[in-house]
């Protein structure tokens, strides 16, 4: 059957904050644009973001700037942090968000007309950008309508509204092409199939850039939707370049536990930022009980301290519950573990009995609803249940942080698929601002490298072929229901390799996997090609699989127990480990996944100096210190 | 307590199709959208629906459930007697893709025929201050989940096929008074609400209102201020009555 061409100057997969960012850029300076994703435009995860955009703008607390934020940034990720991604992002993130305003965002406000910032876990002030508890719909919106005004643009200038700028709806890419097998040979394009009707397309393009997102569909209990495969991650893997930090993923404190069929979905960390409290099964505040040492300045000690806080920073330190998610999270997890849980296995979040019921509703609106329609629970009445759920991947494409360009000549990152950025743990708010500054980053990463190429490089056809004959291969067999090697992987992950780790049952993971991947191959689907989730199921599970197995390996690898990576049998934060990262990059013929440690390189002098001496010697090797040392004396 | 419910769904593509009779379990506490899921895992890999967030924010899932345009995701099992055949349909007003899929591009070709947020020129990023009381109104209109229920239940459209080109359906409608009362916003946009989108052919039913998943008043806060605005008069039952009356010539005219 004929294969459906495209040629475009930059490919953008994936329609979230990173990707429609990224597009915007390209089209804007001037680059012949494509989207391409898997669902509607428009219902890319980022429109499930609730709580807000980290940006240090200072709106509600003048104290606030860039430096106060990568401080926080470093902190909350243990300082394994990208810390010039950390820094472009904590200097650029107003810019962005501003822009969103003059794009026609309409973010809650201040009392003088500002935006408003809330409180979020881990950052020291007001510093999260949001519009009630539905922040990521009004940034996909918003974006989604400046691509429509360009759109527009283009139809006055050039009288056809998809001249530069083109969206690739329900589209999902499933190989990357270039022009040889080589690490080092250019990426050339992309292949794909329509979902609608099954037929194949290939984008002919020197640059792509990746913005699919994370991975959370190998676990059972996550916040993440069906989209959320690794993708991108794996077609990263299968092109060559490297992936760092897979063996950190967070888990969010606050899912919901109960009924069965939304276990996982989020109850956003706003009801915690605007007063809501945990609670165990005695009613006793257990987070009082999980103030690690490096935090212990920061946080209040008693209730009353806490909740002070709320009317007065200045002179009170924050309340526990606001812990760093990692650290929240593992909490609950003890908590539910010495048996002072909830009845259906979670522990109690109230927010009812610490602010009026209208209050409630007005700053917590989707959640109100969320749960009086899904658990039959009145949020303005009652504490709700919740226990943590698999909700971000810190570890993604090891790009290079001032372009997002990957160590694959034309390949670019950005958001979620990522790494480096967050290091260890992602603090709340600081996805939806990552977004904002690589997306546009990536698109004028992307831009460059393709106003610097002499030719445009050639997709192989030999390639093609192959992508193309993968892809069929499930509607070819016979085999076995993609659905079931989907849940087995999903509760090998879930229990193997999930909040707490440990090395036996890692390894055991590891043997599961490979078995599966064994089965994977033969998985069958039945029916046509128009439409059909199971044949899409089927394709997925090779992208599930080596994501997973980089996971996997990746945490078996780490002897040391660091923001979303906890080992039970190296419950320490290792100094030592601090300075390397884990590399995983695919087998030649990428059926398999090597990790490899490289040396995180040190802070820019600057940087370093932001921080206190005593703060960094719970992080640091002393011949670090020692190095800080001499350079606070120079 | 899980029981074995009845389900009557619609499976077809290209145009052809029937119900399709399916026994299946049901749990405590699931959606309809758990129990699509259900068939697919176990009976029928290949059926068609979309969904993402599972928790009413995407917009995605949409579908007639006994005949209702609901979100399946929000559409509790527990509604719904043991005993009862529950029949789920695709929208009606789009054209089907394959089972509960349909071909929404109508929806995003009339995004495109609205003009823009159009600011002040000279307005930098960062200088712009509103009073929250100034944004709320257009902040309802902004948390459309565009799930396009509301066009799909508008009787101008819902076989009416011969309206689309003219009507931009309440979604779009209520897009043009989100901008029209955004703070910063230049355009004028009551002529071409009326004479491009089709506002006179909205005779206020408040069927959209009715089954927006977000309880937006898409029909007394967005569409009758609009038409106020357009008519250039306070509302008036009175008025408004003889108002319809005219507009319908009007639209049968053109
Ligand atoms: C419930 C929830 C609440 C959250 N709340 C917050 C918050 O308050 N603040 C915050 O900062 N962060 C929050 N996050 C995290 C944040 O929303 C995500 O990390 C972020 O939206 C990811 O954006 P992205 O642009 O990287 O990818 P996404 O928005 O996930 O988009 C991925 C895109 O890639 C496409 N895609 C994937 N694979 C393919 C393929 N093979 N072919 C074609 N297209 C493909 C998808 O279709 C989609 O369009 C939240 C996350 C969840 C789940
Ligand atoms: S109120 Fe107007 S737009 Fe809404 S359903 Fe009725 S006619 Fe259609
Ligand atoms: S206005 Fe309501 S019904 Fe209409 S598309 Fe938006 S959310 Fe759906
Ligand atoms: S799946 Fe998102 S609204 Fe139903």
């Amino acid at each position: 059957m004929e294969i459906e061409r495209h040629e475009y100057d930059v490919v953008v997969i994936g329609a979230g904050g990173a990707g429609l960012r990224a597009a915007i850029e390209a089209r804007q300076q001037g680059k012949r644009t494509a989207i391409v994703c898997k669902s509607l435009f428009g219902k890319a995860h980022t429109v499930m973001a609730e709580g807000g955009a980290a940006a240090a703008m200072g709106n509600v607390n003048s104290d606030d700037n860039w430096m106060v934020h990568f401080r926080d940034t470093m902190r909350g990720g243990k300082f394994l942090n990208n810390w010039r991604m950390a820094e472009l992002h904590a200097k650029e993130a107003p810019d962005r968000v501003w822009e969103l305003e003059a794009w026609g965002a309409l973010f809650d406000r201040t009392k003088d007309g500002k935006i408003s910032q809330r409180n979020f876990g881990g950052h020291q002030y007001p510093r999260l950008a949001h519009v009630g508890d539905r922040t990521g719909l009004e940034m996909i919106r918003t974006l989604q309508q400046r691509v429509v005004a360009l759109q527009q643009e283009d139809e006055k200038l050039h009288g056809d509204p998809e001249a530069y700028i083109r969206v690739f709806q329900e589209c999902t890419v499933t190989r990357l092409l270039k022009t040889g097998d080589g690490p080092g040979d250019p990426i050339s394009g992309a292949f794909g199939y329509w979902r609608e009707n099954g037929r194949f397309i290939l984008f002919d393009a020197p640059a792509v850039v990746l913005a699919t997102g994370g991975i959370g569909k190998s676990y059972v209990v996550t916040s993440n939707s069906w989209e959320y495969t690794g993708d991108g991650h794996a077609l990263a893997l299968l092109a060559g370049a490297k992936l760092i930090n897979m063996e950190f993923i967070q888990f969010h404190p606050t899912g919901m536990v109960w009924p069965p069929s939304v276990r996982g979905i989020l109850v956003t960390e706003s009801v915690r930022g605007d007063g809501g409290v945990l609670r165990n099964s005695e009613g006793r505040r257990f987070m009082f009980d999980y103030i690690p040492d490096v935090f212990k300045d920061q946080y209040a000690t008693t209730e009353e301290e806490g909740d002070r806080w709320y009317n007065d920073q200045a002179n009170n330190r924050r309340p526990p519950e606001l812990l760093p998610r990692d650290e929240v999270a593992r909490a609950i997890n003890s908590e539910v573990k010495a048996g002072r849980g909830s009845p259906q296995g979670g522990v109690y979040l109230d927010v009812s009995t610490r602010l009026p019921a209208a209050e409630i509703t007005r700053r917590l609106p989707s959640m109100h609803h969320q749960f009086k329609e899904l658990a039959d629970v009145d949020i303005t009445k009652e504490p709700m249940q919740v226990g943590p759920t698999c909700h971000y991947i810190m570890g993604g494409v090891e790009v290079d942080a001032d372009s997002a360009a990957a160590s694959v000549p034309g390949l670019f990152a950005a958001g979620e698929v990522s790494g480096g950025m967050h290091g260890s743990n992602r603090l709340g708010g600081n996805s939806l601002s990552d977004l904002l500054v690589f997306g546009r980053r990536a698109g004028a990463g992307a831009s460059a490298y393709v106003d610097g190429l002499k030719a445009r490089p050639v997709v192989s056809e030999e390639s093609v072929a192959t992508a193309r004959a993968e892809a069929m291969a499930p509607l070819e067999r016979d085999g076995e229901n993609p659905y079931e090697v989907h849940h087995e992987l999903q509760r090998t992950m879930n229990e193997l390799v999930g909040i707490i780790r440990k090395a036996e049952e890692i390894t055991q993971a590891l043997e599961a996997v490979e078995k599966l991947k064994e089965r994977a191959k033969g998985v069958g689907a039945i029916g046509g090609r128009i439409y059909n989730p199971g044949w899409h199921l089927a394709l997925d599970l090779r992208n599930m699989l080596l994501v997973s197995e980089c996971v996997a390996r990746a945490a078996l690898k780490r002897e040391e127990s660091r923001g979303g990576h906890t080992r039970d049998d190296f419950p320490g934060m290792s100094p030592e480990w601090r300075r390397k990262l884990l590399v995983c990059g695919a087998s030649a013929d990428g059926s398999s996944v090597t990790v490899e440690e490289k040396v995180q390189p040190g802070m820019r002098d600057d940087l370093i100096k932001l921080f206190d001496r005593a703060e960094l010697k719970k992080y640091i090797t002393d011949e670090e210190l020692a190095a800080f040392d001499a350079l606070v004396k120079e | 307590m899980g029981y074995k419910a009845k389900f009557r769904v619609w499976r077809g593509e290209g145009g052809e199709g029937r119900l399709e009779d399916f026994t299946v379990e049901v749990n405590e506490g699931e959606v309809v959208l758990d129990i699509i899921h259900r068939l697919q895992a176990t009976q029928a890999p290949d059926l068609a629906v979309r969904w993402n967030c599972k928790a009413g924010k995407c917009g995605s899932c949409s579908m007639e459930i006994n005949g209702k345009p609901r979100l399946g995701c929000m559409t509790r099992m527990s509604t719904f007697a043991e005993d009862e055949t529950i029949t789920v349909t695709p929208m009606r007003t789009f054209p089907v893709i394959k089972d509960l899929v349909t071909d929404v591009s109508f929806n995003y070709q009339k995004a495109r025929e609205i003009p823009s947020f159009t600011p002040p020129a000279g307005v930098q990023p960062g200088e712009y201050r509103m009073q929250q009381i100034d944004v709320e109104r257009s902040q309802e209109f902004r948390k459309c989940i565009e799930c396009f229920m509301c066009n799909n239940v508008c009787h101008v459209i819902r076989d009416h096929e011969e309206n689309k080109p003219a009507f931009a359906g309440p979604r779009f409608l209520m897009r043009i008074a989100e901008l029209d009362m955004h703070p910063y916003d230049v355009v004028d946009r009551k002529d071409s609400a009326q004479e491009d989108h089709g506002l006179g052919y909205c005779n206020i039913t408040k069927c959209c209102t009715e089954v927006c998943p977000e309880h937006i008043k898409i029909t007394d806060n967005a569409l009758i201020p609009m038409k106020e605005r357009v008519v250039d008069r306070k509302y008036d039952p009175l008025v408004w009555l003889g108002d319809k009356i005219f507009k319908r010539s009007r639209s049968t005219k053109g």
